[in-house]
């Protein structure tokens, strides 16, 4: 595994370590059971104290790992059909930005969410998953069909943030995140956001209004990037680290502020280290935001959404 | 600047002399020409060489709207709580306090209920020079409750951006108020009452991403720039130099973005004719 962060490194270490002995015991028939137990329990211990310590830079980094799963991970990992929809019907298909109809636990769903690529070629074509309006267009216009035949909506985050372009901003990027925040929060049929990775500003928030709000462990959710933070705020671009603590961008800071309804788990080391565990931890929790959901009366389910919106605040009063 | 070239060669002015000249006079920062200060005032803070329309406070806003003596500010007491007690170079909190001591104000937006040409209406001002007029909760409360006040009262809500977005200081919370705002907006669609969006410049990210361009009707004031990304993180992205007129009203106008341009000194007159319109009494 050549692709890891500064603080796997140990990790990784000791892991490639086990393996040597397991391979040397096999090969040699020698006995090393002892020592590899305890670097096994080393490796447990080691992992416990790295990732349940985590800076919020950290979370960063392994938010946008490019090995953790993205949303067409989940969705193979998740789902038992998935036909994808492409266009916005206006101008064109964004494929920073996907989704279609799905199969979840024998009920039909409309399932979308931002795409990165895992190597250069897939990130040009999807633009580092940052998409152009007719990504956020395209979005909603599947949450209308799902509106229209009754079936919930699950939406996945997972960007840098809106693309910043001449196009995007011609065709009106932010009149598309607009719109999409105005009609989710009065969509008539139940949505689940899961923030799996990168929540990246307005770009994020624009299909992240529901009624039930997920946040994997170690991934984050913010107004703007620690980068562009610490270059407008500091004036320079090497205090990231520092911004990203000032921000408060982590799952528990979500939970704190009442963004998030529930933390899912992550395996030890990062849901990239186990796709499928990752996908079945979140299995969980979307089978009980859904049942919960649809036993709520489609009015009661908007007010509620809107009056979610509506509490997040924070101000004080002086005469 | 020919009177000044002439005084090169006898400098007769004290520094005295020009502290007075420079409260007489102003810069155009558009045409850079030197304008009898009076003069702009009277034309509604707009430039009568070039056009140019100065970004102005939210009281003068209010002044040039309103009818005299009709404005009543509603939550002037609402406090940012500097809920994550932030700091970067410098402390949120001092900046909240420049802002105050720029704008006698104790956020970025000024609120309440107007009557323009006899018309009531709700009024929503941002004022640039607190925090470049950025959204965060109270400001996001503000402009809720007083789009709940058109709700009760069944008149128009009426919003005067000048923003640079969401307010960083204030993390999550800030960019949850452009959800909490669009939402609210669509509570005025649901009860029939209109909303008219003004964007002035310069009025970009959040504020733009959320119910800036949600107006049943969105004017602009000419020229001024809007957008969701800045000009400069455009520029750093793609690479290249933006075309002239980049996101100016003008360009927002032809790529079919914005209702109209309406110039300041005209603004008044169109906001009282679109109220009538959409009150649609007999006579
Ligand atoms: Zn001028």
């Amino acid at each position: 595994m050549s692709n890891y962060l500064d603080f796997e490194k140990p990790i990784i270490e000791l892991e490639t370590k086990i393996e040597e002995l397991n391979q040397r015991a096999s090969r040699d028939g020698n006995d090393f059971s002892d020592e590899i137990r305890r670097l096994q329990k080393k490796l447990g211990h080691l992992q416990k104290s790295t990732f349940s310590n985590l800076t919020p830079w950290q979370k960063t980094l392994l938010a946008r790992h490019a090995q953790r799963p993205y949303t067409l991970d989940y969705i193979a990992l998740l789902m038992d059909e998935f036909h994808e929809l492409h266009g916005d019907r206006v101008f064109g298909d964004n494929l920073a930005l996907v989704g279609g109809l799905a199969r979840f636990q024998g009920e039909s769903v409309v399932v979308m969410g931002h795409q990165k690529g895992r190597n250069t070629r897939e990130n040009i074509e999807r633009n580092f998953g940052m998409p152009a309006p007719e990504g956020y267009r395209k979005a909603l216009r599947l949450m209308k069909m799902a509106e229209k035949f009754g079936v919930p909506v699950i939406t996945f985050i997972d960007t840098p943030g809106a693309h910043p372009g001449l196009g995007a901003e011609e065709r009106g990027q932010g009149e598309a995140i607009a719109r999409n925040l105005h009609d989710m929060s009065r969509l008539r049929v139940p949505i689940v956001v899961v923030v799996s990775g990168e929540g990246g500003s307005g770009g994020a928030l624009a299909i992240g209004v529901g009624d039930r709000v997920l946040v994997l462990e170690h991934a984050v959710y913010s107004v703007i990037s620690p980068e562009s933070c610490s270059s407008i705020l500091w004036r320079e671009t090497s205090r990231a680290e520092e911004a990203a603590k000032a921000l408060k961008i982590t799952a528990q800071d979500m939970s704190d502020v009442g963004v998030a309804d529930r933390i899912v788990p992550e395996p030890v080391g990062g849901a990239h280290r186990n796709h499928k565990e990752a996908a079945e931890n979140l299995r969980q929790a979307l089978v009980e935001a859904l049942a919960e959901l649809k036993s709520i009366p489609v009015k009661e389910l908007v007010e509620s959404r809107f009056q979610r919106l509506r509490s997040i605040a924070s101000y004080g009063s002086t005469p | 600047m020919e009177w000044f070239k002439k005084k090169k060669i006898k400098p007769s002015f004290s520094p005295r002399k020009v502290m007075v000249a420079e409260g007489m006079w102003e810069k155009c920062q558009n045409c850079k020409e030197i304008v009898y200060k009076k003069e702009i005032d009277k034309n509604f803070r707009v430039c009568p060489k070039c056009n140019y329309h100065f970004r102005i406070s939210a009281d003068e806003r209010v002044r040039i709207v309103a009818d005299e003596g009709s404005f009543q500010e509603a939550d002037a007491d609402l406090v940012s709580t500097d809920p994550l007690h932030f700091k970067d170079s410098r402390k949120y909190r001092d900046r909240l306090k420049e802002g105050e001591n720029l704008t006698g104000r104790r956020d970025a937006l000024v609120s309440g209920e107007a009557r323009i040409e006899g018309l009531p209406a709700i009024l929503a001002v941002f004022d640039f020079r607190f925090m470049g007029g950025s959204m965060g909760s109270v400001v996001g409360e503000k402009i809720v409750r007083g789009i709940e006040k058109s709700l009760a009262l069944k008149v128009p809500f009426i919003s005067f951006s000048s923003s640079g977005g969401a307010r960083m200081q204030e993390g999550i919370i800030s960019l949850m108020q452009m959800a909490k705002t669009s939402a609210a907006v669509s509570k005025l669609g649901e009860a029939g009452v209109p909303f008219f969006s003004v964007l002035t410049d310069p009025t970009f990210g959040g504020v733009t991403a959320s119910f800036a361009m949600l107006g049943d009707i969105i004017i602009a004031e000419p020229k001024a720039l809007i957008g969701f990304a800045g000009p400069r993180v455009i520029e750093q992205t793609i690479r290249e130099k933006l075309p002239d007129g980049f996101q100016r009203a003008e360009f927002l106008l032809e790529k079919g973005m914005v209702d109209m341009i309406v110039e300041r000194r005209d603004m008044k007159k169109t906001l009282a004719g679109l109220i009538r319109f959409f009150r649609n009494e007999h006579g």
